[in-house]
């Protein structure tokens, strides 16, 4: 088994599949169920779907479209995007979604996180917590795609969602998010270190060597938009990904060097 | 005609698409009578046994299930919950299961310092014991998605022709002459799982 997961993290708006930069300016890149196809011949360990536009407009999940995913897919993946009820937790794992993603209403119901690890174990419901780094230099934790702040420590933060029986952080910083630069790994670090479940990486990667890095760091998976639907300079789109043998590699060397 | 038994606790779709792959165009069935006809079974399931017992039960499908294996010799191939359900029972419930493999399940050992934590999720690799059909042509590479809170525990050891390790080795695939069960699932396992449902199609 490879010593990291490595999640493509796909958008979903209106249902279609959009990428953003820096959680702004969602460009349509295609069709989400034509996306878990090429996956699927890939044969990807795991996906990620978000919807970023649920919460925003204040709609419950797009339960067909996600049972058409789920449907389609060879693999497991997770939903996150407008989950605020248990009843939709339970019917998301109803209609064949494996993990659940909790990050706006993990704020403002602090229940919701605890109810849902109840019903479906620990392992399924993944918190969510995005990142910003001011131009002070600090970071400051948001929700609602990054538009309202709700603590000033991640740690803290990541550590209370671990207490309310959150299997998983999936860590996202803001101001990598789409940029190709490499994951925030100072972030990823204190975060990995600060809490006892698996830190997924989000947010930067722009290179394979990139996972590699946040695994360094503490990093128990890494996620990734662009890097997966983009190709070159000019981000002509195109879903990729790395061969199995290729990853192994990867992650080997690194438990050679370290 | 191979069919899948939708007995309301689990979405059939990749199942069916999977097979649909393998060129096979599977029904869903809830019928009594809809098992009665069918060529090969195959029922999925997740969640808490009794549940999945129940829902068996209430729809009439438990008998029918029993005679059309039992008797009729038609094969039958339970995933995740539904392999449990082929047993005689389970340590999460106080439902008899369909007992047509000798065994109950039992819960998985936690180990939380060793990073042993259950439910059980990910993909892992299987050992084989005996030779399986189910498991035609798959080497070792073959990877498989797991995610369960129970194990089956075969009262007959030859029944038990694979396993997986999750901190101490569990039945991952039990096999007694017309009855199969994964605990894994296939539908979830790429061309792997593809592997193993084109074996069923293909007894």
């Amino acid at each position: 088994m490879l010593a990291a997961r490595v999640i493509p993290c796909l958008l979903i708006e209106d249902g279609r599949l959009v990428k953003s930069v820096k959680f702004r300016n969602a460009k349509y890149i295609g069709d989400p169920i034509n996306a878990v196809r090429i996956f699927n011949d890939k044969e990807v360990d795991e996906l990620l779907f978000l919807d970023i536009g649920a919460t925003r407009e204040r709609r419950e999940p797009d339960f067909a479209l996600i049972a058409d995913i789920a449907s389609e897919a060879f693999m497991p993946f997770g939903y996150g995007g407008g989950v605020t009820t248990i009843e939709q937790v339970k019917r998301l794992f109803a209609i064949g979604v494996e993990k659940v993603v909790i990050n706006t209403a993990a704020a403002h119901t602090p229940g919701l996180i605890s109810e849902a690890a109840s019903v479906a174990g620990s392992a399924s419901i993944v918190a969510s917590v995005d990142v910003r780094l001011t131009w002070r230099g600090k970071y400051e934790v948001c929700v609602a795609g990054g538009t309202r702040k709700v603590s000033s420590d991640p740690v803290t933060y990541a550590r209370s969602l671990e207490a309310r029986g959150a299997g998983e952080i999936l860590l996202t910083a803001i101001h990598r998010d789409g940029t190709m630069q490499g994951y925030d790994l100072p972030l990823v670090e204190k975060v990995a270190a600060g809490v006892g479940v698996p830190v997924v990486a989000a947010g930067g990667a722009g290179d394979w060597s990139d996972f590699r890095a946040a695994v360094r760091h503490g990093a128990s998976g890494v996620a990734a938009g662009s890097l997966f639907v983009y190709q070159g300079k000019h981000k002509a789109v195109l879903i990729t990904y790395p061969q199995y043998a290729e990853l192994q590699r990867l992650f080997d060397e690194d438990s050679l060097v370290s | 005609m191979i069919r899948v038994i939708d007995y309301g606790v689990a979405n059939l779709g990749s199942i069916r698409n999977m097979l649909r792959r393998v060129g096979v165009e599977a029904d869903a069935i809830s019928t009594r009578e809809e098992v009665m006809s069918a060529s090969k079974l195959i029922l999925p399931g997740i969640g808490a046994f009794d549940h999945g017992m129940n829902a068996l039960k209430s729809r009439g499908l438990d008998a029918a299930i029993k005679e059309r294996v039992l008797k009729e010799k038609v094969s039958i191939l339970g995933i995740c919950l539904g392999a449990q359900l082929l047993t005689e029972g389970s340590a999460e419930g106080e439902c008899a299961g369909l007992g047509l493999i000798a065994g109950r399940c039992e819960k998985l050992k936690e180990d939380i310092p060793n990073g042993v934590r259950v439910p059980h999720m990910g993909w892992k690799h299987l050992q084989r014991h005996r030779p399986s059909r189910l498991l035609e042509g798959l080497d070792d590479d073959a990877r498989f998605y797991f995610v369960h809170s129970y194990h089956i525990v075969c009262e007959s050891k030859d029944d038990a022709v694979a396993t997986a390790c999750h901190g101490s080795p569990f039945t991952a695939v039990v096999e007694r002459d017309n009855v199969f069960g994964a605990q894994f699932h296939p539908e979830k396992s790429h061309r792997f799982g593809m592997r193993v449902l084109r074996n069923f199609v293909e007894l």
